[in-house]
């Protein structure tokens, strides 16, 4: 098992005694020089986090619409989300390395089934908080079930949607700093290089932090263009 | 002449006076030519009735009735009567369980629901527009369904806002940003969109404010008098029912129909004690509300002008039926009425015993004359034309006799429904003995 944990400690820096590097402290100047070792695990968290919060909107949106047309597959559905999510994440990932091998496939696979609790729960809840009579005007206006859902239920359930995307977003960035575990590599990998060295810590983990807050900001301004009737108040 | 009444009629924000005559299509060619014919349907409940699963009685039963294309018909009874249920089977929001509603002799039932409701305008209570559209895509959402090209659609968007009194300003704002009348003004204009032969209307006005709903009632009224479309109007309230209705459809609970009848023949003859006690024990004074002073038989008054012969002048007021003359200017404008002391030389002079207040108009609602009367404490006033000549005298007795029903005639006005069991009885014991 142990083969399998990237865990061993890499030499990323001087040992050379003396320097603010051998010391393991926070060295500004180390951080200048090293920068470019951090853009790869950099991206790789950019995709994972990306590729599991699509796929993972994909199939919460299905489940979402066949709970939305049938009651009954709500429930279950809402439950096995919250199932899903509370396996721990290391755990997650070391257990689906047997049957997916190690690998950003597998990483995706665990992260996407923790996305699944906010978004399928939030696309749920946006769709069934429309307005009843809102429905029955577009339906007493001649609007099809499928036009109703598309052009006002769905619109309608933007805001609650994307906050469930935001949460989503902000969780797997932090849930893909343990994708090393499954050998899929990210910020979390660079911070297990050498994990008692504070610059490097530093630098990795905040450049996760600024990535959940990046694709935060991303996300809230796209909600902000899309739902311009929210600004709307009593003139 | 008959298009000028009209305007008249429906600027008035008292009411309205016998709307069937009033508002019924012009049947001369003149005005057919200048006013292309408005598109209506006529509408006809067949027996319809809608059982809910694991509800043993009917929420409607039975219901017939017809609205001729071009009318108002309001749906009026008590709250859970089925008055929502009757309306919603018509556009097939609910479906009918037996019998059938036919829309120009068409079954609503061939056809496809999405379809019919197209052609149905549709406006409820909770009004219902989309909060993320702003004003113009609302009003737009059925042409654009219906696959007008976008310049007939802005063209009509704007026609629209402006029938419905809305400043040019708010098609652009969301819903959020207006008033309740604003937004029910939206509601109303939406649902007339496509021009739909058809308008289905559950309490439109439920919601808003008294003074604002008259306001809206009365713009309704002022709109319909121009576009002319068969409307079935839902209301818990007999005065609204009264106001806006041509035909006035009473149901009590289980959907049953109690009565359908105009305005004026509800009040005077109500089928049964239920449509009785529901129009009110004031259903004398509302029908007060439905006439004119121009519907009824007022009193003739001598007119007199200054410097005319007193000779003369005495033998007009043998004539009229009163013997109080009136002094009138040179235009026939009553000036107020003459005193004995205005006849002791050879001609009248101009000795006012008091002046002519209050002026009633042909075209006062009976109930507001009447007010105006009460308010003068006076038994009768002159009564003018639209020129200001004296037409007439209206009294306080005038009124009374035009509220005086001719008992003969009282539950022998056309009853379209079955008398109830219970009134059977009541009838023949009447009979009998004479
Ligand atoms: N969807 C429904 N399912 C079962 N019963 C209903 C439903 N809608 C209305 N009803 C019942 O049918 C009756 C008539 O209701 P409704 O047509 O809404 O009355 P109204 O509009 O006159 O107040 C009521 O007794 C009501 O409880
Ligand atoms: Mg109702």
């Amino acid at each position: 098992m142990s083969a399998l944990l990237p865990l061993a400690q890499l030499e990323i820096r001087s040992r050379r005694g003396g320097t603010c590097e051998s010391e393991d402290g926070f060295c500004p100047d180390w951080i200048a020089d090293n920068l470019d070792r951090y853009v790869s695990p950099l991206l790789e968290h950019v995709v994972l986090t990306v590729a599991s919060v699509g796929i993972g909107f994909a199939i919460a949106f299905a489940l979402a619409l066949l709970a939305h047309r049938r009651e009954w597959v709500s429930a279950p559905v809402g439950a096995l989300t919250s199932v899903l999510f509370t396996i721990p994440s290391v755990a997650a990932f070391l257990l689906l390395v047997p049957l997916t091998g190690l690998g950003v496939l597998t990483a995706i696979i665990a992260l996407v089934a923790y996305t699944q609790v906010f978004l399928f729960r939030n696309i749920v809840n946006g769709l069934s908080n429309v307005a009843e009579e809102t429905k029955d005007a577009a339906r007493g206006m001649g609007l099809t079930d499928r036009q109703v859902l598309w052009r006002v239920e769905l619109p309608l359930a933007v805001p609650e949607i994307l906050a469930g995307v935001r949460i989503a977003t902000v969780t797997t960035v932090n849930l893909a700093t343990l994708a090393f575990f499954a050998g899929a590599g990210g910020l979390g990998a660079q911070i297990y290089t050498d994990i008692t060295f504070r610059s490097n810590v530093v630098v990795a983990g905040g450049l996760a932090i600024l990535l959940a807050a990046a694709f935060d900001l991303m996300v809230l301004g796209g909600q902000r263009l899309a739902t311009p009737w929210r600004r709307a108040t009593a003139a | 002449m008959g298009q000028s009444r009209d305007l008249h009629i429906f600027d008035d924000a008292a009411g309205r006076a016998y709307p069937r005559e009033v508002t019924a299509p012009q049947t001369s060619p003149n005005s057919e030519a200048v006013r292309p014919r408005p598109q209506a349907a006529t509408l006809e409940f067949r027996s319809a009735t809608k059982r809910y699963p694991g509800q043993e009685d009917a929420a409607v039963d039975g219901l017939s009735l017809t609205v001729p294309a071009g009318e108002i018909c309001v749906l009026v009874g008590p709250s859970g009567c089925g008055k929502t249920t009757a309306m919603r089977m018509v556009n097939r929001m609910i479906e009918i369980t037996e019998g059938d509603i036919l829309l120009d002799d068409r079954s609503v039932r061939d056809r496809a629901p999405a379809e019919l409701r197209r052609e149905i305008g549709y406006a409820i209570q909770q009004i219902g527009l989309f909060p993320h559209l702003t004003v113009a895509a609302n009003v737009a959402v059925v042409p654009r369904l219906l696959g007008w090209d976008r310049d007939r659609i802005e063209a009509r968007v704007r026609e629209l806002l402006e029938l419905v009194s809305l400043e040019e300003g708010t098609a652009e704002r969301y819903p959020a940003q207006l008033s309740g009348g604003q937004r029910q003004r939206v509601g109303v204009a939406r649902a007339l969109a496509a021009d739909p032969p058809l308008m289905l209307m559950d309490e439109p006005f439920g919601a808003i404010d008294p003074i604002n709903r008259e306001r809206l009632q009365n713009e309704f009224l002022r709109l319909q008098a121009e576009i002319r479309k068969t409307v079935v109007f839902v209301t818990h309230d007999i005065d609204e029912a009264i106001k806006m209705g041509d035909r006035i459809a009473v149901l009590r609970a289980g959907g049953r129909l109690a009565q359908y009848a105009s305005p004026a023949e509800l009040l005077m003859y109500p089928a049964d004690e239920f449509v009785e006690d529901f129009v009110g024990a004031d259903r004398a004074l509302k029908r007060l509300a439905l006439q004119r002073v121009r519907d009824i038989d007022l009193w003739s008054a001598a007119t007199v002008r200054s410097g005319e012969p007193v000779d003369e002048a005495r033998r007009k007021i043998a004539e009229a039926d009163i013997d109080m003359p009136v002094l009138v200017d040179d235009h026939g404008r009553p000036q107020g009425w003459l005193s004995e002391r205005g006849f002791a030389g050879e001609r009248v002079r101009p000795e006012l015993r008091s002046r002519a207040e209050p002026l009633v108009e042909l075209d006062d609602v009976l109930r507001d004359a009447l007010a105006d009367l009460i308010e003068s404490e006076v038994h009768y006033s002159p009564v003018v034309d639209s020129g200001g000549r004296l037409a007439g005298v209206l009294s306080l007795e005038v009124i009374s006799q035009t509220l005086h029903v001719p008992p003969e005639r009282a539950r022998t006005g056309p009853q379209l429904v079955d008398p109830a069991p219970g009134e059977d009885d009541a009838v023949s014991a009447e009979v009998e003995p004479a």
